[in-house]
């Protein structure tokens, strides 16, 4: 099920949130609400982490990730990547790169197989994203726009792109990350689609100020109406537990 | 662009998205929201006006724009769309694309208005809509009709012009200078007095303004006075009734001067018999023996007024019969002059008796043996100047020759298929009883006048001269025509104004 929540009365939630299938950052905001959300809805099955990167609570935006790996920007400090490393499991490989573009949230957009990149990345960069992020990288645009971290969303069960996207960019994308997409808005006719939406397979969070059309349109192209975590995840759980134990 | 370039494109198809209120699929636009629901969403007309009050007066047809202005203009008409628009509050919010009346029965007081406006609404959509707008038309009076009709003769200022002479040509003159400056649109009344004019002004600084652009035009001397019409101690407000008396300098052009000995010394030894040559705001003098000119100003000629020992209405007509120049044309200022012996005859003596008198004139220039001229003759005048008097051993000339003549008669018959005009003040006349004789002797002087501006390119300058629209060069006329007799050029004329009738009935 798809939840709505706000934080701090912005309903750009994806802007100070990360969620993977494997693990969930949030920022550090006045009040607990924000994070007790996600809490509420993820605690059973993987950690849901309090940080800021590089001093900054809009880590949504600036970090990059899927449940095999985290891409952090040059400007995270070595506590904050200390504390993520310790708080998010094991398997997940924490990586900080020297990219010049370090709003990785805006410049990439993957689930757990396929990324799309912004067009100027390094080639380090790309290099460092397929091998920590376990993922195939392209480099596209979303209806034009190069930040194809902004104006997307997708799982590994489906997408949600920019409105403006033609059929033919829907039909050329659906075919590189192999999943169902749809053009669609949130957050009441935003385009801004991966700021007002943070999604992973079996649940996602958006903005209060979407609306019901969006959000089932949200539902049905993410499946989150039958989703449960999956066996990957607890078979990850497993590992996790078995850790503690 | 990449098309020109030969650059392959992927032909774009646009898709669809849900609109995010109401779910029916719609093409993508800036909101992502269907028209409907935009439309219900946002109201882009609210907090603009949709009744307003205008206030209208029903005396002149004139509409009120806040605070004091008035605005003339008929119903359906571009300028009281304008003025409606104006009237308006915080249209500037929106971007207005379009504006026309709804017709609506006169009588209703209403006027309606309808607007189309734009407005960017939610992340860059236009929305366009049309709204009408109702405005209730009040009646009210402006303040000028209010005080005609409370009572028609209310004035605050009176300017007072006068001129101690025994003609009005100065006043013509005058009427024409401010027809041209357009210098007493604000009289509410003109009235023409005996010896001057009078005029009525609403405010005392209208009044101030005039006496200011008379001195601007003409040597003057005046003086103000107030008189108290009434007074608010509580409020302490006086409401006073001023007069302004402005008196012209007797002198006029062509006038024939004897100098007091203290201004002659003053000036250099100028004269003392001496020509007016030239009334501005100050007054030019020409000794006609020694071509000596001299300014006096305004302050000048007050501090020792004299008077006109003879003037135009004088003149004498002279026949010249022999010319002996005496030195080259000179240049002063703006006007040439050649000094030369004259031997004249009065046109009244040419023929009975041998009367000839040589005489010494600033006209060499101009006269030929045989040519007629003006002048002042104080052989056979009888003057009685104080000033003159007080010269001794002064020899007086004979004859003062002022200006060539011409022929009076034939420009007379000419002056009735004159092919330019000039308007008149609209001018209340003095009913006393000697009205009526002045009348003749206004068109006589008038014409005289009209003479003059035909002469005169200086004088000309200062007026505006029109086409008559009806005029037809007669065949008769200009064969006739003396070759040398003066006229005024065509391009010096106007084209007058079609518009309104009231410029053609002023100038009837």
């Amino acid at each position: 099920m798809a939840t709505r929540l706000q934080f701090e009365n912005s309903c750009d939630i994806g802007v100070f949130s990360k969620l993977t299938n494997a693990y969930c950052l949030v920022a550090i905001g006045g009040s607990e609400n924000f994070y007790s959300t996600f809490e509420a809805e993820l605690a059973d099955v993987i950690p849901v982490v309090k940080t800021s990167i590089g001093g900054t609570r809009i880590i949504g935006r600036l970090c990059a990730g899927n449940k095999n790996g985290l891409l952090l920007p040059h400007t995270t400090t070595d506590q904050e990547l200390q504390h993520i490393r310790d708080s998010i499991p094991d398997q997940v490989v924490v990586q900080r790169i020297e990219e010049r573009l370090s709003a990785l949230g805006n410049c990439i957009a993957c689930n757990d197989h396929v990324a799309l990149t912004h067009t100027d990345l390094d080639k380090e960069t790309e290099e460092l994203i397929a091998d920590v992020l376990g993922v195939e990288v392209f480099r596209q645009t979303v209806a034009g726009n190069i930040l194809v971290g902004s104006y997307c969303a997708f799982s590994n069960r489906g997408g949600l792109v920019h409105p403006h996207t033609s059929v033919e960019d829907l039909d050329e994308l659906s075919t590189l990350l192999q999943v169902p997409l749809v053009a669609g808005t949130v957050n009441r006719g935003s385009e801004v689609i991966a700021a007002g939406l943070t999604v992973n397979d079996w649940t996602a969070f958006c903005g209060s100020d979407t609306t019901a059309t969006e959000l089932s349109v949200i539902e049905s192209v993410f499946k989150l109406r039958e989703a449960q975590p999956s066996a990957i995840v607890d078979e990850m759980r497993k590992s996790l537990i078995d850790s503690y134990v | 662009m990449d098309e020109d370039s030969g650059m392959f494109r992927v032909p774009q198809t646009m898709g669809s998205v849900l609109c995010c209120r109401c779910g029916i699929p719609m093409a993508p636009n800036a909101a992502n929201m269907c028209v409907k629901c935009l439309r219900s969403e946002v109201d882009i007309t609210e907090g603009l006006q949709k009744h307003v009050t205008i206030m209208y007066c029903p005396e002149c047809e004139c509409y009120l724009q806040p605070p004091k202005t008035w605005i003339k203009a008929q119903l359906e008409s571009k300028e009281l769309l304008t003025f409606c628009i104006k009237r308006l509050k915080n249209l500037n919010k929106v971007k207005l694309v379009h504006a026309e009346f709804v017709w609506t029965e006169p009588h209703s007081k209403r006027i309606k208005v309808k607007l189309r406006v734009q407005k960017e609404v939610l992340n860059g959509v236009i929305l366009e809509q049309a709204y009408v707008v109702e405005y209730v038309v009040q009646d009210q009076m402006c303040e000028s009709c209010s005080r005609v009709q409370a009572n028609p003769d209310q004035w605050v200022a009176s300017v007072q012009l006068r001129q101690h002479v025994s003609h009005r040509r100065t006043f013509f003159y005058i009427e024409q200078v401010i027809l041209k400056h357009d210098a007493a649109a604000r009289a509410i009344k003109i009235k023409q007095m005996d010896h001057g004019i009078d005029f009525f002004f609403s405010n005392r600084s209208h009044g101030v303004k005039f006496v200011e652009f008379i001195g601007k035009v003409s040597p003057i001397k005046s003086r103000h006075d107030k008189q108290l019409v009434s007074h608010d101690p509580k409020s302490n407000s006086y409401n006073y009734k001023y007069t302004f008396s402005v008196e012209i300098c007797p002198i006029c052009r062509e006038d024939l001067i004897c100098l007091p000995p203290r201004v002659a010394v003053k000036l250099g030894n100028l004269g003392p018999l001496v020509l007016c040559t030239k009334v501005t705001n100050s007054i030019v003098l020409l000794d006609p023996v020694t071509l000596r000119d001299t300014f006096m100003d305004a302050e000048q000629y007050w501090r020792t007024p004299f008077k006109a020992l003879l003037s135009s209405r004088q003149l004498v007509e002279y026949i010249v019969l022999d010319v002996e120049p005496v030195s080259p044309e000179v240049n002063t200022g703006s006007s040439k002059y050649g000094l030369a012996d004259f031997q004249v005859a009065r046109m009244s003596d040419f023929g009975r008796n041998d009367n000839i008198f040589t005489v010494r004139a600033h006209l060499g220039h101009l006269l030929n043996p045989g040519d007629r001229a003006l002048g002042y003759d104080l052989y056979g005048a009888n003057s009685n100047d104080s000033e003159l008097d007080k010269y001794t051993g002064l020899n007086i000339p004979e004859v003062v020759l002022v200006k060539k003549s011409y022929d009076q008669e034939q420009r007379r018959r000419r002056g009735k298929n004159r092919q330019w005009k000039l308007k008149t003040l609209n001018m209340e006349v003095d009913d006393t009883a000697r009205g009526r004789v002045d009348e003749e002797k206004l068109i006589e002087e008038f014409e005289k006048f009209t003479f003059d501006v035909e002469e005169d390119k200086d004088l000309r300058s200062n007026m505006s001269l029109y086409k008559k629209k009806d005029y037809q060069p007669s065949e008769t006329a200009s064969m006739t025509d003396g070759e040398d007799v003066p006229r005024v050029p065509l391009e010096e004329l106007l084209e007058e104004l079609g518009l309104s009738d009231d410029g053609e009935g002023m100038s009837e």
